[in-house]
């Protein structure tokens, strides 16, 4: 398949482990590289990247899968909302099965009777809620910059059709100060960062900027065999001749300046406020929520959501294992009592978490 | 049980499917023939030996691409007979129609269902039909069972696995469910993407009469090659090899999965089978199943080798490892 089959070439595979391989020589010490975004971390599990690194090079998984750093608090209030009568909850399907503090998730709800709508994209809402005027339709607003604009998008239309039935739960976060947060773990010894790709299509490369100020490699990256190669390669090159900058290697999908028309429209409907993530608790500014300008879509204020008392189920490592303190081999309930089937932990259901790309393919 | 409630899942073909089967109903229904766990019983009534099974079929579109849940219902039918070295006789079937179905729709899947049969060489020889209030069913539902005859003298079966058999699949995997998910998606793709739902009894005939040396046979169809796969692996507790580069897909059908973030592994086929035999036979089988319109692209996908614990590695397209194991979760859109 055209554009595909190029950066999945054995021939340059081959060419880039080489590459990788001779410049992994000269650097002395293990290289610790996080993938920061969950389609990576997808991506090299899928194809198998990992054994046919050189030794002295460690991936380990980040932050970047929205279904995993979902808080259990989030997750309980979805429930919460997902029960009230007259609701349609719409969500994307990697939330399903995300259990919430008492082992209920959004696929038992729906089969004990809560019309939860599993949607590719956010606009189908629109349709939802115009074909069900009697309805209230809540969108679960998740993901990072990549999703969040698609989701402004419904907002501003829903606003300007003058749709009333129609609001969004927003846990939406931004991925540039779950990066600060990762910096300044004393316990994480981080050389370079892959960036996500589609993020940075929207972002652009000067949000990344911490990183090599803050002495580490960093390489905006895509998400075929080849590119996670070259992206490795120039992390590498980086590290060994200690020049470190914010490197594109995906430059067929991102602009150094992002997309600023999308940023422009994010910027228009959402603003930062404080937020919640697995793992890493609460950090400033990293969380999105509606202006005061569209609040009547704004699922919280259109609800009184009680006090939910959440917790984090116990023994679950998915809150050291999102910070890429632990691997999912060293969470006590891996494999053992969390297993896709029955998973106790977010990171073993999006299947782009960490644990459920471990279960599956190695 | 962790589940007081049946979930959509239970019924993906993967983990939940199998703990449904093994946890409540094998149990209480326990014997021989259905603990084999395969496509069809084998039966033995006087000096003959039969084979004898059922299927549902509740698709939704009730048509797509390359068929309906007409033919559909008589394909699949007759490949778990056929898979089962069967050579299918009659069909039972049973509809559940829901108060409103278009007549002229359900015309039309009569009319497929019989042109289905008639190629398939099957006779549809009992039925029934129930109608149930609007909202009690998704339009029409059919249930159908199937006989055949065994005359194949070996036994075809996963127990029969052995280690150094190579593994062949009769064609290009993932059709039927790409065809399923973009006809309910409604997404406009250019080019054609059609189911490949087919009855494989006259390709299966073929190959048996060349090799008297096949060891099993299972048809791909709900959780695709992928959890057909792991299944065997499991159930015969050998350790399978497969090379991705071998295994035949369509670039439609890829393009699909990269657009929906999808496996090809793991998406249903409707008219594929794959095959365990000794590596001797291979060229031959592979011989006859290229010249029948139902095996033009059968490929050898893989291996077995001994293992004291089933396990199912894919060789990556670029040379990684990585594992294969039984789905779970429902077939959902990545979120970003």
């Amino acid at each position: 398949m055209k554009y595909i089959d190029e950066y999945r070439d054995p021939a340059v595979v081959t060419a880039l482990l080489k590459r990788i391989e001779t410049t992994a020589q000269k650097i002395s010490h293990t290289v610790t590289i996080m993938e920061i975004c969950g389609s990576h971390t997808y991506a090299i599990g899928r194809f198998g990247i990992r054994k046919l690194l050189p030794d002295n090079i460690r991936l380990i998984s980040g932050p970047g899968c929205p279904v995993c750093v979902t808080s259990a608090r989030d997750v309980d209030i979805a429930l919460y909302l997902a029960g009230i009568d007259n609701v349609i909850f719409a969500t994307f399907g990697d939330m399903l099965r995300v259990p919430g503090t008492g082992g209920e998730s959004l696929q038992k709800k729906r089969a004990s009777g809560a019309y939860v709508r599993v949607v590719s994209s956010a606009d189908e809402c629109i349709t939802l809620a115009l074909a069900n005027p009697q309805k209230e339709i809540i969108m679960m607003g998740i993901g990072f910059e990549t999703t969040t604009p698609t989701i402004a998008a419904v907002v501003a239309t829903c606003s300007k059709k003058d749709i009333k039935n129609f609001s969004v739960f927003s846990v939406h976060k931004i991925v540039p100060p779950a990066i600060n947060a990762l910096l300044a773990d004393p316990l994480l010894n981080i050389d370079g960062f892959l960036c996500p790709g589609h993020v940075s299509t929207m972002i652009g490369a000067a949000a990344y900027q911490m990183i090599p100020d803050a002495g580490c490699a960093a390489v905006i990256t895509g998400f075929e065999p080849a590119d996670i190669l070259e992206g490795i390669w120039i992390l590498l090159q980086q590290i060994e001749s200690g020049k470190k900058e914010v490197a594109i290697q995906y430059s067929r999908g991102v602009r150094p300046e992002g997309n600023t028309r999308a940023m422009n429209l994010l910027q228009s409907v959402f603003e930062t406020t404080d937020a919640e993530w697995r793992g890493l608790g609460i950090i400033p500014v990293s969380g999105l929520t509606l202006q005061n300008d569209f609040a009547s879509f704004d699922t919280l204020k259109r609800f009184d959501v009680p006090d939910i008392k959440s917790a984090d189920i116990s023994g679950c490592g998915c809150g050291d294992i999102l910070r890429g303190i632990k691997l999912p081999n060293d969470c006590p309930l891996f494999k053992k009592i969390c297993t896709p089937a029955n998973p106790i932990g977010p990171c073993m259901v999006s299947s782009e978490g960490t644990c459920s790309t471990y279960y599956k393919y190695y | 049980m962790k589940y007081d409630k049946i979930l959509l899942e239970h019924g993906n073909g993967g983990l939940l499917s199998h703990e449904l089967i093994s946890e409540y109903f094998l149990p209480r229904f326990k014997n021989p023939y259905l603990e084999r766990l395969e496509d069809s019983a084998v039966l033995t009534i006087g000096n003959h030996k039969f084979c004898f099974t059922t299927d549902s079929y509740v698709i939704s579109p009730v048509f797509f691409p390359g068929g309906n849940i007409g033919s559909l219902a008589v394909h699949g039918t007759v490949n778990d007979l056929s898979v089962c070295g069967g050579k299918p006789l009659y069909m039972s079937c049973g509809f559940i129609l829901e108060e409103g179905f278009p007549f002229e729709s359900l015309q039309t899947i009569i009319k497929t269902m019989s042109e289905a049969a008639a190629e398939a060489n099957v006779k549809i020889v009992t039925g029934d039909t129930k109608v149930v209030a609007r909202g009690a069913a998704d339009g029409i539902f059919i249930n159908t069972s199937g006989i055949g005859i065994v005359e194949y003298p070996g036994t075809l079966s996963v127990k029969n696995i052995r280690p150094d058999d190579v593994i062949i699949v009769n064609g290009t995997i993932g059709d039927h469910g790409a065809a399923v998910i973009r006809a309910r998606e409604n997404l406009s793709l250019s080019s054609d993407m059609l189911s490949d739902s087919a009855p494989l009894n006259g390709l299966i005939a073929e190959i048996l009469k060349v090799s008297p040396n096949v060891h099993c046979m299972r048809d791909a169809t709900r959780g695709g090659l992928g959890a057909i796969l792991a299944e065997i692996a499991k159930s015969a507790q050998v350790f399978i090899n497969v090379d991705e580069k071998s295994i035949p897909v369509q670039d439609n059908v890829l393009a699909i999965c990269e657009i929906l973030g999808f496996d090809p592994l793991f998406l249903a086929n409707e008219g594929k089978m794959i095959l365990f035999c000794p590596k001797s036979d291979a060229d031959k089988i592979l011989k006859t199943m290229h010249k029948h319109k139902y095996g033009r692209n059968a490929a050898v996908i893989g291996s077995v080798r001994k293992a004291t614990q089933g396990r199912v590695v894919l060789k990556t397209s670029i040379g990684g490892e990585r594992m294969i194991d039984l789905p779970t979760g429902e077939l959902v859109p990545r979120i970003c």
